[in-house]
């Protein structure tokens, strides 16, 4: 069968087999964009955190056929190198990352986040934020993720959720 | 056997029979499973039962918690990861159910799902409470949502939600979840004449 969705504002379509096949294959195997991880599998850990339709969802557990038709946006959608998102921004500049597997995840559920919540509070962020990271870096990550609020605010005007590109 | 050994056994049996006899049990700590000795059990308590063994299972109750928190499994434990009710029962802001549930079940990731897949509302919490108490409740209409029971039954019956307790797929190991005590025909049945004989709660 054809899937049809919209990637990263393009559009794309893939032929499968199978329509349960997890987004997470489509986007890594077929599409080539290997920012998105893997990590659980389980729709546990976060890794796969991308957004459909402006909402954070676990790829890993998200079957392609409820992505037909859909804006997919993942890591690479987010922001590049010449021009970050506020989120990856503020990654860098708190210098986040161990080993950086996980990170992705991360930074897409935050963007997801800050798009609801401009400027998260601790407690929203514990709420929000449940992805795993093995290197720990949780406490690095509460400070990007409030100098990420600040500099989306800075851009955007408080309550105005900023739209993914 | 010889002539000693079947004297020996002999004794020993003379021995343990009259111990038997002096040291029959009279009285223990346990008190006796009492017997329901009503023979005239209406048809919708019958029902009333039926119906109140599967909103008891945790197919059900694991959604109607009294603490905020999903539970999750046959042993009801809190849902992983802090995931709460949040203010609109389906999850927090970012993180909602919807990020990991989806309107069906994944094979693949063993995340169960069903349309609109949320928490009943927190006046609708029955953990902790017995079946009795859950029916008071559930035809209570302060905190049943303000719903007739025309539309209860309907929740019952027909609610994909609900209904998924009958397809409840696999969990992360691959093993199938258990499913209610009573099949999906014979508790949509139970709830039908439970309802169609006035819905009577029977006493405790």
């Amino acid at each position: 069968m054809k899937i049809s969705m919209i990637v990263n504002g393009e559009p794309r379509s893939v032929e499968l087999a199978d329509e349960l096949t997890p987004l997470l294959w489509v986007i890594r195997d077929m599409l080539g964009l290997k920012g998105t991880k893997f990590g659980c599998g389980k729709a546990a850990c976060g890794a796969c955190t991308l957004h459909v339709d402006g909402e954070a969802v676990r790829s890993c557990s998200y079957p392609v056929k409820f992505a037909v038709g859909k804006e997919i946006t993942t890591i690479e959608g987010l922001g590049d190198a010449e021009n970050p998102h506020p989120v990856q921004e503020a990654w860098i500049e708190e210098v986040v990352p161990q080993c950086g597997y996980c990170q992705p995840g991360f930074m897409m559920a935050t963007a997801a986040l800050l798009n609801k919540i401009p400027n998260p509070t601790d407690e929203e962020i514990d709420d929000n934020i449940i992805n795993v990271c093995r290197c720990g870096t949780y406490y690095r990550m509460r400070k990007a993720i409030h100098r990420a609020a600040e500099k989306q605010q800075a851009i955007t005007p408080m309550n105005q959720p900023t739209n993914t590109k | 056997m010889n002539s000693k050994k079947y004297v020996l056994v002999l004794f020993l049996l003379m021995v343990g029979l009259v111990l038997a006899s002096v040291y029959t049990p009279t009285e223990t700590n346990y008190e006796s499973v009492p017997v329901n000795e009503d023979k005239n059990i209406s048809a919708s308590d019958v029902a009333f039962h039926k119906m109140m063994d599967v909103l008891t299972h945790p197919r059900c109750l694991n959604c109607h918690p009294s603490d905020n928190v999903p539970k999750q499994g046959e042993d009801s434990h809190p849902h992983h990861f802090d995931i709460a009710r949040g203010e609109s029962d389906k999850g927090f802001e970012a993180t909602k159910c919807a990020t990991c549930h989806q309107s069906e079940n994944n094979p693949y990731s063993g995340a169960p799902g069903a349309p609109h897949w949320s928490l009943a509302p927190h006046s609708m919490r029955w953990q902790g409470l017995n079946r009795f108490e859950i029916a008071k409740s559930m035809m209570d209409t302060e905190r049943n949502g303000d719903r007739s029971p025309e539309e209860i039954k309907k929740h019952l019956t027909e609610d994909d939600l609900v209904l998924w307790a009958w397809e409840p797929g696999t969990n992360i190991k691959g093993e199938p979840r258990e499913l209610p005590p009573v099949s999906k025909e014979e508790f949509i049945s139970a709830v039908e004449e439970w309802f169609s004989n006035g819905h009577t709660i029977p006493s405790q």
